[in-house]
């Protein structure tokens, strides 16, 4: 994905040596984008301003809109259910991103340096790891919901054998986040490892033998060279990982279904429930629109900010 | 090439310190086959709950070769919900969906790259702007949309969304732009209009964009949760997650019987995987080197 070709437009073509046949070319324009742009148009950006039209409103989805301005944004900043929405959403990235990112990069480097004549090997040991990145989330959640059951779960079992009494994972609040942490890890390290391990790929190996030479210990070419040449691929993992995790919704709603006691309420829950079950329509909007705001701006400080860790070459 | 360099590299470890290097590889490969065991596993133990008999499900300490096991979970399933009809509604919708995005896509990245027109700067931002809109935020209203004009618990509501794809116009455009302009002038030459130049310049050029549109494409929409949730309610239009959890809502503990949907609704994605793995994690690679 490389933006080196020229903008079509600076370019002299044969559309314009030939005179365009004024109506015959705006027919071929349409033909070409008109399937793309109707759909876009009625499933994606109507939506979009009917959500930002209904998020001045209070809606309970059946009796009349009633117009409240900026009402419903006013409330949901001072609700104690938002924050608690939010947090928790920060909670479980802060528990997910360094768990994956750490795993992911552990198996890329473990890979990576294995001997290329193991390289089928080495293919169906990432085609084993990228196995649950394709697998749906439900079925993830529920494989690890019945793995983690507090009382029959294998894992818990497990633990007993070490004399260790397992806690109560997706039943108690306290351990109910690192269950879905866990699980959520656990689906998306294959994906992580991929792209670090691309990265990895594509740092030439002279670097690493200059190093040697130099006589580097393999920590100090690991911090020194891995990483820096690394932080493109960092920087995407992270970019798509804050991205996807602010919106963290099916592991949740089919693990613990916010609970227990809602200690696992993350936005999107929220947005559902405040929807569907307390009929809050213009709420719900206003706080998907909150959400949408909070993705944008944590998205453009990592795009401003990585001039400062991410090194390009 | 590989090879060769392989071979160089294991050749200067030897002589740096042989002992050393195998206790390293030994230990590198235990780990990433523990790794791979804990990857594997959690399926593994799905496939044997479900032929575990129900009343020995949550026995403890768990059976590994469960006596008396059978496949009358599977039968439970089918009993519950159409099943069947559940996967063959994932697989075509799955099909369905990637089918009309990959020609969407492809024809409005087209224009994009080949046909300037007025305005078509401000409508490529149009097309950016909502490839960053969060699913959450166009959930509601579209379910609105859709029950205004009667459409809930339809097929057509379940593809709806997953028509156009600003994802797939950026992705393949930035492929189009890359097409040298010279092949189509040559086409031009050759007396070729536009319809033409695209269906047998660009498209066989664009051959690897596409494939790698077409499996984020069809995973998206297999994997789909959120919006079959809200949209659909009768178990003959379900697509598997939901299926899934609506069986999770009814057999809350019977894991026999959804570890037994579990390993139904795997099987056939494992299977394309098996086929495409290559072009799938190469996809993903890609997607990460900017």
């Amino acid at each position: 994905m490389t933006l080196t070709a020229a903008p079509p437009e600076e370019r002299v073509t044969h559309q314009r040596a030939r005179p365009r046949k004024g109506w015959r070319y705006a027919g071929t324009v349409a033909v070409f984008l008109l399937p793309s742009l109707v759909p876009l148009t009625l499933y994606t950006i109507i939506p979009m301003l009917g959500s930002l039209w209904t998020s001045l409103h209070e809606w309970d989805l059946i009796t009349e809109m009633r117009w409240v301005g900026l009402g419903n944004y006013i409330e949901l900043i001072g609700d104690p259910g938002t924050r608690a929405a939010f947090l928790h959403t920060l909670s479980f990235i802060a528990g997910y991103l360094p768990l994956v990112y750490a795993g992911g990069l552990g198996l890329a480097l473990l890979l990576n340096r294995a001997p290329r004549s193991t390289g089928s090997g080495r293919s169906l040991l990432r085609g084993i790891y990228f196995l649950p990145v394709i697998t749906s989330w439900v079925v993830v959640a529920l494989m690890w919901k019945w793995l983690l059951n507090p009382a029959s779960g294998i894992v818990n079992w497990a633990l007993g054998l070490f004399g260790i009494s397992g806690p109560g994972w997706w039943t108690d609040p306290a351990w109910a986040m690192p269950s879905v942490i866990l699980a959520s890890a656990w689906k998306d390290l294959g994906f992580v490892m991929i792209i670090l391990l691309a990265g990895l790929q594509a740092i030439p190996r002279e670097y690493q033998e200059a190093a040697m030479v130099d006589g580097a210990t393999a920590w100090r070419r690991f911090r020194h060279i891995t990483l820096p040449l690394l932080s493109p691929s960092t920087f995407f993992v992270v970019v798509i990982s804050l991205i996807n995790g602010f919106q963290v919704f099916d592991q949740v709603k089919i693990m613990t279904n916010g609970g227990p006691g809602g200690a696992t309420q993350v936005v999107v829950s929220q947005i559902y429930d405040l929807t569907f079950r307390y009929g809050r329509a213009g709420a719900a909007s206003a706080l998907s629109w909150l959400l949408f705001a909070v993705v944008l701006i944590v998205t453009i400080i990592q795009i401003r900010g990585q001039k400062r860790w991410v090194t390009y070459g | 090439m590989g090879k060769a360099r392989g071979r160089i590299r294991g050749e200067t470890r030897t002589s740096i310190g042989a002992r050393r290097a195998v206790l390293g590889q030994i230990a590198r490969y235990l780990l990433v086959g523990l790794g791979a065991l804990a990857m594997l596993f959690p399926f593994g133990w799905a496939v044997i709950t479900s032929i575990t008999p129900s009343d020995a499900v949550l026995a403890v300490p768990p059976d590994f070769t469960p006596e008396g096991a059978s496949l009358d979970a599977y039968g439970k399933l089918l009993e519950t919900l159409p099943f069947w009809r559940i996967v063959l509604n994932s697989a075509w919708i799955g099909a369905a969906s990637t089918m009309l995005q990959l020609i969407t896509s492809a024809m409005a990245a087209y224009a994009f790259a080949r046909l300037p027109f007025p305005g078509r700067g401000a409508l490529f931002a149009v097309y950016l702007t909502t490839l960053m809109m969060p699913l959450p935020v166009l959930v509601v209203p579209l379910f609105i949309e859709m029950r205004t004009f009667g459409l809930v618990d339809t097929y057509f509501a379940l593809l709806a969304p997953t028509i156009a794809s600003a994802f797939g116009v950026f992705l393949l455009r930035q492929a189009i732009n890359q097409v040298p302009r010279e092949f189509d002038e040559a086409a031009v030459l050759d007396g070729a209009g536009h319809f033409r130049i695209f269906l047998y310049v660009v498209l066989p050029l664009i051959r690897p964009a596409l494939a790698t549109f077409a499996i984020f494409g069809f995973m998206a929409s297999w994997n789909s949760y959120l919006w079959p949730l809200i949209i659909i309610k009768s178990p003959e239009f379900m697509t598997l997650p939901l299926g899934l959890a609506t069986l999770h809502g009814q057999f809350t503990t019977q894991w026999d019987v959804v570890m037994a949907g579990s390993v139904i609704s795997v099987v056939p994605i494992l299977i394309l995987y098996v086929f495409a793995q290559k072009h799938v994690i190469a996809s993903v690679a890609q997607s990460g080197l900017k």
